[in-house]
């Protein structure tokens, strides 16, 4: 990922965000609004009590196409990807051939010889590579240009848009099709019920200005982005996730299908089946200091005899906790509820506990 | 004595030999909301331009600067509390600690109202 600002990309709503008196900032390569006026502690709340609609134009959109498209696919990805309906998506994570996640990522099956695929945008071009090299002929990798992606997250998401898209009252969470001139999921990455709409660059803008002016809907930038998710307990690329961690130490099992584990063909499955048996030596937990100390990435944790037991992998303030908020990566032994570990800020101990995730129970439309 | 400031946006009121600390306006607003202040001890020997606080909004941590070297004889309690106080009143009760001067002749390397506040407007 490069923070260069020299040589940033800007996105088809980045006008909008300078109207709205964004605070734009670098973010992988392209330039992204950071927080608006409002700022990221009201931003956050504004999203957990009543919506939020975030321009996350800069992820890659990609169809996969092909009658063997889905199962190309799954030769790069542990979870069950033929088994879906036409309008059920997935979460899943593209593996290398140890078992460690490349980028992890949004599959829908939008027809029955169409995949529809959201990747990182700092990952896109290593995955678009990767699954250019992986794909047989008849399976094809269209890349969207020229295409918005926003998500409009919070309780009252399907208030403000039903109305203008009426179709989306039909979806419920990991659910989507094409309507409102693109493609709608119900989904995000907020832990809060929400949709999030693929639109194209040019017909697409009068759907997000309708949202946009909308009394009870707010833009959210990156940063309450980024809490909204740790609050959620969701992981977030290059910090809770990277190509040496394995599903099961991320603890995503529940992405590994049962039908995957009985065939074992997917990029790594020797070590994710053998850690499935038997277990990992460090593993991602929430961890919530007590008190009101901050523990932000890389903190060191201790256990209470001091010895280094791993690091905190994303931490920071959650504004609807109140107070401190953490994941990370600590030896298994440790990784029970409730056990007592230390954390290590700028040279001074102070204790935490090893608590489930999510802090902020999910509230998706099941 | 009037009240100065740093560069870094931290002010400074001297009276005799001690003097108290605290964060400008300017720097609560470009900061956000301020959910943290990690505050020196009582007893702490500080140095000038040296990190003496830190202060946690939700998306970061920032150094807090000593303006002069000193001893630090009080901190403000409240913000453990209520660390919103900096956000609502940064150049009064908002304050951050007070030092026992340990020498005041740095004192007048800093800026005054009329250099801050060009200072300030150059930032836009």
């Amino acid at each position: 990922m490069s923070n260069d600002e020299s040589f940033l990309r800007t996105l088809p709503l980045t006008e909008r965000h300078r109207a709205a008196e964004a605070k734009m900032g670098a973010f992988a390569g392209y330039e992204m609004p950071l927080q608006y006026k409002m700022g990221v502690l009201h931003e956050h709340l504004q999203t957990r009590t009543k919506a939020g609609l975030f321009d996350v134009s800069h992820m890659g959109q990609a169809y996969l196409m092909g009658s063997q498209a889905a199962a190309a696919l799954e030769a790069l990805v542990p979870s069950d990807i033929t088994g879906l309906q036409v309008g059920q998506q997935r979460y899943t994570v593209l593996l290398n051939e140890h078992g460690g996640i490349i980028d992890d990522l949004m599959v829908l099956k939008l027809a029955p010889d169409l995949l529809f695929l959201v990747v990182n945008a700092s990952r896109k071009t290593i995955d678009y590579n990767l699954l250019r090299h992986a794909l047989p002929r008849n399976v094809t990798l269209e890349v969207l240009q020229e295409r918005l992606l926003v998500a409009l997250q919070g309780p009252l998401a399907e208030t403000v848009l039903a109305p203008l898209v009426p179709e989306v009252k039909s979806l419920t969470f990991m659910q989507g099709a094409r309507m409102g001139g693109g493609i709608i999921t119900r989904s995000g990455y907020t832990g809060e019920d929400g949709f999030e709409l693929s639109l194209p660059a040019d017909e697409g803008l009068e759907l997000v200005d309708q949202l946009a002016a909308h009394p009870d809907v707010n833009w959210i930038g990156l940063g309450a982005r980024d809490s909204l998710r740790l609050e959620a307990g969701l992981c977030l690329y290059g910090h809770d996730l990277d190509e040496t961690t394995s599903p099961v130490e991320a603890a995503l099992n529940w992405i590994v299908s049962k039908n995957r584990r009985e065939a074992a063909d997917f990029a790594g499955a020797g070590r994710i089946l053998a850690e499935l048996a038997n277990g990992t030596t460090r593993k991602r937990v929430g961890i919530k200091p007590e008190g009101r100390i901050i523990a932000r990435d890389a903190t060191q944790i201790l256990d209470r005899a001091g010895t280094t037991i791993g690091f905190i992998s994303s931490g920071g303030y959650g504004p609807s906790v109140g107070g401190p908020v953490a994941m990370g990566y600590i030896e298994s032994v440790h990784a029970v509820i409730d056990t007592p570990v230390q954390l290590e800020v700028r040279g001074t101990l102070y204790p935490a506990k090893v608590v489930a995730l999510p802090f902020t129970p999910h509230r998706y439309k099941k | 004595m009037p009240r100065k400031y740093t560069q870094d946006h931290e002010w400074i009121e001297v009276s005799g030999e001690s003097a108290t600390v605290g964060i400008t306006n300017y720097a609560q607003t470009a900061l956000g909301d301020i959910v943290f202040v990690d505050l020196p001890k009582v007893g702490a020997v500080v140095k000038a331009k040296q990190e003496a606080a830190v202060v946690e909004s939700v998306k970061a941590a920032s150094d807090v600067y000593a303006p002069v070297s000193g001893t630090v004889t009080e901190v403000n309690t409240a913000l453990t509390a209520d660390p919103g106080l900096v956000n609502r009143d940064p150049e009064a009760s908002g304050w951050f600690f007070k030092l026992k001067l340990g020498n005041p002749a740095e004192i007048d390397a800093l800026l005054d109202q009329t250099a801050y506040d060009a200072q300030i407007k150059a930032l836009g």
